[in-house]
């Protein structure tokens, strides 16, 4: 402590000292002085707080939409269900609207126009990251649905079994291995695109970094701290993801 | 059992089924021959309405395939379907492949349906594969599965698309001894094949398809000893 406020005081006069005190001086301030720590800290704590929040409802959004754009595609002709055709339309819209707008646009609607006289705006944030990622997730469970041998749904139904107990037992069993790789990169861009929430004042990691380069007038190592505290973050769930796999593949005989 | 009038199917502007009407009467053994493209397979799969006709009618014991109304599903289990592809479920062992629609459907219990199970496999020689996954089997052994798993529905008619045209040659045998053994229990079959020994020897009665109409039909004998039309002429002169 007393080390460092001697060696800052050295600093801003602009006396010379070595790069390793620069580089001590600096590293301090941005994370150990005033407990700054705490800050990221808590900053880590809200970003994986929004990550889970907004997986759940993109896992939930994805799950629902692709199921009925699936099903509504797999009617026979002439057994059309008015319904969900029109709640296919509407999902239709959905995806459409969300993939062709920015990511960082539909934060801003979210939080300064419709949930503008909110003030939990992680929660704000979460909602709209996870509105975001269904669209996308609903395309990656519709391409694992559809990535199924149409034979596995002709040999079910010729069985005499049903859409749907088809779908439950054959299908869907046979899709989670194509989901899951490109679901985990779906959390991993998730994971890193709640950074985008300090846009409305989520208190997420970034806002911390850029609390204390604000106090500090040094961008530097805030910065390089949050890309680094983001890089461990992915790694090891992709380590975790890894091993989630390994065992998928043990149960899948050959 | 199976009457089909007037069945037309398109597949875009392709007219793949032009104006096709047959009988299929119980305990028949039918075999549907012809060149890749006449429209075999595609009869076969509108039978069972895997493929939605354009237009014409299939009746199955007095009840319409093709009126919306009918339950699709309660009919096709009455009507078994082996394919070319196996098309087993490889996330299953070849017991759940095969108890998985009788348990689900109602028609058995789990208990009944694993009994029923064993003994279909007994009868073709694969008892000890119940545990294994359909990876772990052979051609043959797959398609002598799929046919189980047909069978264990208790169907009224079994369909057989093209069942031995995906196999090593030396498993073409195996698989058309079980269809053999079916055939001499009664079981009424619609069989797409291009093994023509099985036609002249197990059918009761062979459908020449070209392009989309029934050129020819008859018994064996005939068919094969007398074709009257140039085209038969031609194709069983390639196909023998």
């Amino acid at each position: 402590m007393e080390q460092y406020e001697a060696l800052k005081a050295l600093v801003t006069a602009g006396e010379p000292v070595t790069v390793w005190q620069k580089l001590y001086v600096y590293v301090y301030q941005a994370f150990i002085y005033k407990d700054r720590w705490k800050q990221y800290l808590n900053g880590v704590q809200t970003t994986l707080y929004v990550t889970a929040i907004a997986l759940l409802i993109g896992v939930f959004l994805g799950l629902i939409v692709a199921i009925v754009r699936t099903a509504h595609d797999q009617q026979r002709k002439g057994h059309r269900n008015v319904l969900l055709g029109a709640i296919n339309f509407v999902f239709n819209i959905y995806v459409t609207v969300i993939r062709g707008t920015p990511m960082m646009v539909q934060l801003m609607i979210m939080g300064f126009v419709i949930f503008a006289s909110s003030k939990d705006f992680a929660l704000v944030g979460a909602l709209t990251l996870g509105i975001n990622s269904g669209a996308y997730t609903s395309e990656i469970i519709r391409g694992g649905l559809m990535a199924v041998d149409v034979g596995q749904m002709e040999a079910g139904r010729s069985l005499g079994l049903g859409y749907t107990d088809t779908m439950r037992f054959v299908i869907v069993p046979q899709a989670v291995k194509a989901i899951l790789p490109a679901l985990g990169n779906e959390f991993i861009v998730l994971l890193k695109d709640t950074s985008l929430i300090s846009v409305i004042g989520g208190k997420e990691l970034i806002y911390a970094a850029r609390g204390v380069v604000s106090r500090t007038y040094e961008a530097m190592f805030p910065f390089l701290g949050a890309a680094l505290i983001y890089l461990v973050l992915v790694m090891a769930f992709t380590w975790l993801l890894s091993i989630f796999e390994r065992r998928l593949r043990a149960s899948d005989r050959r | 059992m199976i009457v089909v009038k007037n069945l037309c199917k398109d597949f875009g502007s392709l007219r793949v089924l032009n104006n096709v009407s047959e009988h299929i009467e119980k305990g028949e053994c039918v075999v549907i021959i012809g060149a890749s493209g006449s429209g075999k397979s595609t009869f076969l799969r509108c039978l069972n309405l895997l493929e939605e006709p354009t237009s014409g009618e299939i009746l199955f014991d007095g009840v319409s395939m093709t009126d919306p109304k009918t339950d699709i599903n309660k009919m096709r289990q009455k009507m078994g379907m082996v394919f070319q592809h196996f098309n087993l479920f490889p996330n299953m062992t070849i017991l759940k492949n095969i108890i998985l629609a009788p348990v689900r459907t109602g028609l058995m219990s789990k208990e009944q349906a694993e009994k029923t199970a064993m003994e279909l496999l007994g009868r073709v020689g694969l008892q000890d594969k119940a545990s294994a996954y359909p990876a772990q089997l052979s051609g043959g052994q797959k398609q002598r599965v799929a046919i189980v798993r047909a069978l264990a529905m208790q169907p009224e008619v079994l369909l057989f698309d093209e069942p031995t045209s995906a196999l090593d040659p030396e498993m073409v045998g195996e698989v058309l001894d079980v269809m053999k053994q079916l055939a001499r229990t009664g079981m009424t079959m619609v069989v797409v094949t291009h093994e023509m020994g099985f036609a002249r020897e197990v059918g009761t009665r062979v459908i020449f398809l070209d392009s989309g109409v029934i050129a020819e039909e008859g018994t064996p004998a005939e068919i094969f000893g007398s074709p009257k039309s140039e085209r038969l002429q031609s194709f069983l002169s390639k196909v023998l």
